[in-house]
């Protein structure tokens, strides 16, 4: 009872949310509802006892993604309104599409079927939450049986890494860098003069 | 856990090792590093395709079952990687000269290689998809490799956001396969799609056609290739060329690979999916072409409809089907690599020239070069005795065994038609008068090398055809035999 008080009220935000997220006017709101809205579904993730997908969902979409979106809102001079611009006029189109696609889902979901060797085939079972809770469980297959593809992944997050690097990176003329080594060569002679100031007359800078 | 079988994985383990070390080569060598690291990471490829000529003698499964080397896998690879260096070679003065040679773009060539080989050894949806985005995610950045040009940024960014929309569509695909059956894995896959031979329920067949579009827009096959001309318009050439090769051979086999192991229970049902999208790439590559007047947009509906014709080979789902598509993709990187390197000398007055006009005479200003784009131009419309007939030959043979008599003859159709723009780019070079002095002299020695030896290659075919067509009956037999 309790439990479903909670699915409920969860997914009840969660929609609310994000649907606050594409109708707001102000972008900041959108990234803010976004983040409320991957605050329920951690919630929801609770409930269905995968805490560890909970706590992924909170440390990287909030903590990572949401920021990241809320920093490009702020400092890009990006014109939202004018982005804005014909939502009203897409926006019969766009429906007529999602209705398609939803109708369509509903056709594949309805009658869906499970192959029946699916008990054998199954490539990792869910184990008994009462034995092993479920983050040492998938830390238990991540690192040996999917080693090769935790490495590919990272591999594809490198490429991606120099791939940013190679396009926006500049060497721009005039920029001051610290440089340690000519800090630390640095003689006192280099630093300091030493003028004798006549009385009444000062120093020419 | 099972043991991890590394030495199975022997090229790609040396791939990523040596493109971690370059990269921190040209890191720390600076800008200056660029044509060693070039010149290295070819050798890492050549040294790749050798170790990946020496695989195993029957088909073993690597990593728990996620990865696969087999004979298949092998005949991909050496495509793969030997197109790979092929490009870095044409790239390298041309790069230097429009001032982007930065030491990043042999790297990610390397790492799109990984990607390539990845996939081809791919025995599971999720290594697939791994596989498949490394290349892809390389490929993205290279197209926007001259990024002071709005055209490459254009190039990159479609391609991007198309691709991830096709990333999408493939993930969405495998959730709905993996729903059905409980795994990912293609041996685990092809023994639960058996059970359900006969009537395949509606979830998995919508997962079948969600993968398919996704791998059909890797390779550009219409409906799937509108991203095709824009990119290969845009990107520098030597991209072009690359996008054009290693790419396309990597994903068709592993095209071929998910059709045929996984889905291989299901070859009524996903052939006519097949059929369709080879008709229509044909169809769209012979008659878009002719309109064209940029010579990097030919090429690219070019290789729309050569995709059409290899797909041909592989809607027949057989092990004669699988052969002519491998015999097809080898061909067909000859014929590509020959008619890049041809337009990579497309120099006029220090500038790159890329309108189709500008051939103009060639045969009188530099004979040997309109020579060499001539005999690819022959061979890409399939005319004997030029490698590129023995190409289609293969496919529509393997067609007409399997009983596809209207697919073979729209293919043969289609050719005639693509032949008027091929032999239209003869014409223009042998019969116009030339503009002006012709291109510059001096054809640097990249694309030199590759236009001799991809000309040759496309001229003397016929003469010895036996090693490849053995090779790549060995590779079509291990797919079906494993």
């Amino acid at each position: 009872m309790l439990a479903a008080i909670v699915f409920y009220v969860f997914s009840a935000i969660l929609v609310a949310s994000a649907a606050m997220v594409i109708v707001a006017r102000n972008p900041v709101h959108s990234v803010l509802f976004l983040i409320l809205c991957f605050f329920n579904a951690a919630g929801l993730f609770v409930l269905m006892g995968a805490e560890f997908l909970a706590m992924i969902l909170v440390v990287v979409y909030v903590g990572a993604v949401a920021v990241l979106f809320l920093f490009v809102v702020m400092m890009l001079d990006v014109d939202f309104v004018k982005l804005r611009e014909g939502f009203a006029r897409y926006l019969p189109v766009g429906a007529a599409v999602g209705l398609v696609l939803a109708a369509e889902l509903v056709f594949v979901l309805a009658p869906w079927a499970f192959s029946a060797s699916v008990p054998e085939a199954i490539s990792m079972p869910i184990p008994d939450p009462g034995e092993i809770h479920n983050t040492k469980a998938l830390g238990l297959v991540l690192y040996t049986d999917y080693a090769y593809l935790f490495q590919a992944a990272g591999l594809v997050l490198l490429v991606a890494m120099v791939g940013a690097i190679v396009l926006t990176l500049r060497d721009r003329e005039g920029v001051k860098r610290q440089s340690i080594a000519r800090q630390v060569a640095r003689t006192r002679g280099e630093g300091v003069e030493t003028v004798s100031v006549k009385s009444r007359e000062g120093v020419d800078v | 856990m099972t043991d991890l079988y590394f030495s199975a994985a022997l090229p790609e383990l040396l791939l990523a090792f040596s493109g971690l070390a370059l990269l921190m080569l040209g890191v720390f060598m600076g800008p200056s590093s660029t044509r060693l690291v070039s010149w290295l990471a070819v050798a890492v490829l050549l040294a790749a395709s050798v170790l990946a000529l020496t695989p195993e003698a029957s088909r073993t499964t690597a990593f728990s079952g996620l990865f696969v080397a087999d004979p298949f896998a092998s005949f991909a690879k050496v495509l793969a990687f030997l197109a790979t260096a092929a490009t870095i070679l044409m790239g390298l003065e041309f790069n230097r000269r429009e001032g982007f040679d930065r030491f990043e773009y042999p790297v990610l060539m390397i790492f799109a290689a990984l990607g390539m080989s990845m996939m081809v050894s791919a025995n599971d949806l999720m290594s697939l998809y791994m596989g498949l985005e490394l290349q892809s995610l390389s490929l993205y950045v290279l197209a926007a490799f001259r990024r002071d040009s709005v055209k490459a940024t254009e190039a990159g960014l479609k391609y991007f956001v198309l691709g991830a929309l096709s990333s999408g569509l493939y993930l969405y695909g495998a959730s709905l396969i993996y729903g059905f059956s409980g795994t990912t894995n293609f041996e685990t896959l092809a023994a639960s799609m058996i059970d359900q031979a006969g009537a395949v329920p509606l979830g998995a067949m919508f997962g079948i056609v969600f993968v398919s579009a996704a791998l059909a827009f890797k390779i550009s096959a219409a409906p799937f290739h509108m991203w095709t001309p824009d990119v290969y318009e845009g990107a520098p050439t030597p991209v072009t060329a690359f996008f054009a090769a290693a790419p396309k051979v990597a994903a068709i086999a592993l095209f071929a690979r998910v059709l045929v192991e996984p889905f291989g229970p299901l070859a009524k049902d996903w052939q006519q999916i097949i059929v369709f999208i080879a008709i229509a790439s044909m169809l769209i590559g012979a008659f878009a072409a002719i309109a064209q007047t940029n010579i990097k947009r030919l090429m690219a509906y070019s290789s729309i409809g050569h995709i059409g014709y290899a797909l041909v080979g592989l809607s027949a789902g057989d092990e004669t089907g699988v052969r002519g598509v491998l015999v097809y993709m080898a061909i067909y990187l000859a014929m590509n690599l020959t008619a890049f390197a041809a337009i990579l000398c497309m120099k006029r007055e220090g500038k790159m020239v890329e309108t189709i006009s500008d051939l103009a005479g060639l045969a009188r200003t530099q004979p040997l070069v309109a020579a060499a784009l001539a005999i690819a131009m022959f061979s890409m419309a399939g005319i004997p005795p030029l490698a590129g007939f023995f190409g289609k030959l293969y496919v529509f043979l393997a067609a007409v065994s399997a009983g596809l008599y209207p697919l073979a003859v729209i293919g043969v159709l289609a050719s005639v038609v693509s032949a008027y723009y091929y032999l239209r780019i003869v014409k223009i070079m042998y019969f116009d008068a030339p503009v002006g002095a012709g291109f510059d002299r001096g054809l640097d020695a990249g694309p030199a090398a590759v236009l001799g030896v991809g000309a040759a290659f496309t001229l003397l075919f016929f003469a010895w055809p036996a090693p490849l067509v053995g090779a790549a009956s060995v590779a079509a037999a291990a797919l079906f035999g494993g």
